[in-house]
């Protein structure tokens, strides 16, 4: 993407815009942004992938969780001009060719939502979760999704739902 | 949030210069605490130097100490076969601190650099708060002090230093490395913290510029038994109400010798050392754990809010002895 905008120096002489090249879902973006623009909202405004929810946009529910290198991380504590050169996946980037990702189907098996807010959250989180082999037992699958909020509830039917991914050897 | 220009450091000298000559730069890391604070109002830094690119990631033993560069991210540390073997209170601790997603990202130079989670601090509509605005008075001291406290707490400050892998690395004498613009210099941990005293704003002995780039941790004999107990309102992705690491030597049931650490209570990672003189060379028994942790929290400084503690901090040293060395209560 091409912007025909120079950096603005602020008050003190300082730019405060940064070009951004990173790679999201498989496809090469060129980001030109404010360096305050978070991850999450740069996935959201400028990329509308609005997939990735903002919950409380502090760190402490989750529901912005996607991958960077493969890693789970939180998008709102993650600024844009960070990722330079990663690979950053989120729930859109989940479902190939042959339809929705092993962990996608089986949150909508086991009924793994009510409202859905924290869903695509909870699914990024629960991907990286399996690849991490923390699926072990419900005790485990619980103490590794903590960090990811559900004020619904639906926590046993999560589970469920990524005990059964586990037993099946999906990742 | 405050504009700043942000700058990606390639090397470890020009990150220290372009930080060091510049008062309104910071250091950007992990940055799940800077973040956080930038957008409550709480930091407004002109610059951000991100130092995430820079090569100081690598684990490697040497010496009896894992030297751990301060890029290490929490659940890299906590993944280091050593660590999982010969460190189980380190690996303890970095688990029951925040989440997978957070550990991912938040990395072992910026867990010893972390800010307080008093809410007073973290909301500047609050007036009075010595450590963000020197001077302004304390609104925890009369305030919702549950999280607050209790040790190296005056009427100035009450607010706690919430890592865990501190209380480890405390009890374990890590030591900080530091490089400066003037060059590089080494602290003990517990020696790298400022009790607030009537300053809480000065909170460690780190000048502006000053980089940390690793954290050299000294690994535990063979046959050291170890371990991190975490009290908090929730099973897990919470902070401590109260925390302890300890590790032992006991020999032929006698303790050889003795680390302890507090977490929750502190206002810094709270070294135990009374209790640690009291274990060494008593029989292992829950009547010596009970001595240790009464002798620990002697003076405290409680607001209503954290009385509560002394009673729960003395009952977490006692059972994380118990635990570790296997002796039932």
């Amino acid at each position: 993407m091409s912007h025909p905008t120079r950096p603005r120096p602020d008050a003190a002489g300082r730019s405060t815009v940064v070009d951004v090249t990173a790679r999201v879902n498989g496809n090469t973006c060129r980001l030109r942004l404010d360096s305050r623009v978070t991850l999450l909202d740069a996935l959201r405004d400028a990329l509308d992938l609005t997939g990735t929810k903002k919950g409380c946009d502090q760190g402490a529910c989750g529901t912005c969780t996607v991958l960077v290198d493969g890693k789970r991380v939180l998008a709102c504590l993650t600024l844009a001009a960070q990722c330079e050169g990663r690979e950053v996946t989120t729930v859109e980037g989940l479902a190939g060719d042959g339809g929705l990702h092993p962990v996608q189907e089986a949150f909508i098996r086991h009924d793994g939502f009510q409202c859905g807010y924290c869903t695509p959250g909870q699914i990024m989180s629960a991907v990286a979760l399996l690849g991490e082999g923390r699926a072990g037992s419900d005790e485990e699958i619980r103490e590794f999704m903590s960090g990811n909020l559900c004020r619904c509830g639906a926590y046993p039917n999560i589970v469920a739902a990524i005990r059964e991914v586990a037993g099946s050897g999906s990742k | 949030m405050q504009p700043f220009e942000y700058v990606r450091a390639d090397e470890a000298d020009a990150a220290i210069a372009l930080v060091g000559q510049d008062p309104d730069a910071q250091y950007l890391a992990g940055g799940t605490t800077q973040l956080d604070l930038m957008k409550d109002g709480v930091l407004e830094p002109g610059r951000l130097v991100d130092i995430t690119r820079l090569s100081l990631r690598a684990i490697t033993s040497a010496d009896g100490a894992l030297h751990v560069g301060a890029l290490t991210t929490m659940e890299e540390l906590a993944a280091d076969p050593t660590v999982a073997e010969r460190l189980p209170l380190v690996r303890e601790a970095l688990l029951a601190g925040a989440s997978p997603q957070l550990r991912n990202m938040a990395t072992i130079g910026g867990n010893v650099m972390q800010r307080t989670r008093c809410r007073y601090f973290r909301d500047p509509t609050v007036a009075a708060c010595n450590k963000r605005a020197p001077g302004s008075g304390c609104a925890a001291v009369t305030g919702a002090a549950r999280m607050h406290a209790i040790l190296g707490a005056t009427e100035h400050c009450i607010a706690v230093h919430a890592s865990d892998l501190c209380v480890s690395l405390a009890a374990l004498d890590a030591v900080v490395h530091i490089r400066g613009t003037r060059g590089e210099r080494s602290v003990p941990l517990t020696e790298f913290y400022v009790v607030p005293s009537k300053r809480p704003d000065i909170e460690n002995v780190l000048e502006h510029g000053e980089l940390i780039t690793a954290i050299e941790v000294p690994v535990l004999p063979v046959g050291a038994r170890s371990g991190y107990l975490k009290v908090r309102d929730r099973a897990s992705y919470e902070f401590a109400l109260t925390s302890a690491a300890a590790a032992l030597v006991i020999e032929d049931g006698t303790i050889a010798t003795a680390r302890v650490a507090l977490g929750g209570v502190g206002t810094i990672p709270w070294r135990a050392r009374e209790a640690e003189s009291i274990l060494t060379g008593a029989t292992a028994s829950s009547d010596a754990f009970r001595s240790a942790a009464e002798a620990t929290i002697q003076e405290s400084f409680t607001v209503p809010g954290t009385a509560f503690k002394v009673e729960l901090a003395k009952r977490t040293i006692t059972r994380v002895l118990q635990t570790i060395s296997g002796i039932q209560p």
